[in-house]
């Protein structure tokens, strides 16, 4: 029988042995490596290797500079929500220039212009970047493959009140539905409508309320648990 | 606009559209590295502010300076005018950021 590997995984168990059987046949495994590298990635790795041996940069920095990439997460976009529900004046701020407003919690922008567009009770927001995958990574850190796939860029456009209720976000009809397709110079991060019953609340503990899928506009925020 | 002048390139292209403006999208396929999407290309819409002004990526993907900057505006559109068949409310839009050489007015 031909297979697949992920056909064989799939049905790996479905013939009938004892589960304590010495392993005499081989369970598949994803490869350890692609067995070939693409253009881009040997691209990538003779620029980094020769701008090593020149002395251009260093292992060391090339390494510094992923890890803070990996370092940054939704948790910078889930501070400025919080902080913008406690105080107007912030947020004020951060609506009218949400990369100064960013720099003021000293969240590191690089060439980030960032545009915050507000939930409220009659407009939702939704993010996309139909082109490629631009997203707001300062503050939002890497980008769910989701946010990649083709299909969400093409349907979040095309019929964003459906994939928004395949994420379980179900859009009244007297609520509008704004999409933000990001083409080019500006990232878009949602401001989520603060949740009811969150009245007591510290900034932390709001902060823990806002997911990076709230921000992205595929959701809302989180309701308190207990309350 | 204060995000505005803080975020403009110079030297730049005057704005030859404010707030407001009902604009329409040229209908044009050059060759290229383009960052207005097929979709909206030929639709009309309304300015929903100024972003500032940007090197032309068209230019920039090609090596060259991109100077004078483009003004990029941020341009709105009713959902239904889009796609005949839109489910949804009549009050959906989509925000688009366009630069003015893609811009006309309607």
């Amino acid at each position: 029988m031909s297979r697949g590997p992920g056909e064989e995984e799939l049905s790996t168990h479905d013939h009938a042995h004892d589960h304590r059987h010495g392993h005499d046949h081989a369970h598949p495994t994803l490869p350890d490596a692609a067995e070939r590298l693409g253009y881009y990635q040997r691209m990538e790795i003779a620029v980094r290797e020769l701008l090593i041996a020149k002395g251009i940069v260093t292992a060391d920095a090339i390494r510094r500079s992923i890890e803070a990439m990996d370092a940054r997460t939704p948790a910078q976009g889930a501070r400025i929500v919080a902080r913008a529900w406690t105080d107007a004046a912030y947020k004020q701020r951060l609506l009218d220039n949400g990369t100064a407003a960013c720099q003021e919690l000293g969240i590191e922008m690089g060439p980030t212009r960032l545009v915050v567009v507000e939930n409220t009770p009659s407009v939702h927001n939704l993010i996309v970047c139909t082109l490629c995958s631009c997203y707001p990574r300062p503050v939002l850190g890497l980008p769910p493959d989701w946010y990649k796939s083709r299909a969400y860029r093409s349907r979040a456009v095309r019929e964003p009140r459906a994939v928004l209720a395949e994420f379980g976000t179900v859009i009244p009809a007297d609520i509008a539905v704004r999409v933000h397709d990001s083409t080019a110079d500006m990232r878009y991060l949602v401001l989520p409508e603060r949740p009811s019953g969150t009245a007591g609340m510290s900034e932390a503990e709001l902060a823990a309320l806002v997911t990076r899928d709230s921000m992205i506009g595929v959701a809302t925020a989180r309701q308190p648990t207990g309350g | 606009m204060k995000a505005a002048a803080q975020w403009s390139v110079t030297p730049a292209l005057a704005a030859r559209f404010a707030p407001g403006d009902r604009v329409r999208v040229r209908r044009a396929d050059p060759p290229g590295h383009l960052r207005t999407p097929w979709y909206i290309r030929g639709h009309a819409g309304t300015v929903e502010r100024l972003c500032g002004t940007f090197p032309n990526p068209e230019e920039i993907a090609y090596f060259r300076s991109g100077l004078p900057a483009q003004p990029l505006y941020r341009v709105r559109f009713a959902q239904k005018a889009l796609w005949p068949d839109y489910a949804g409310a009549d009050g959906d839009t989509i925000d688009i950021e366009i630069y003015q050489h893609w811009l006309e007015p309607a």
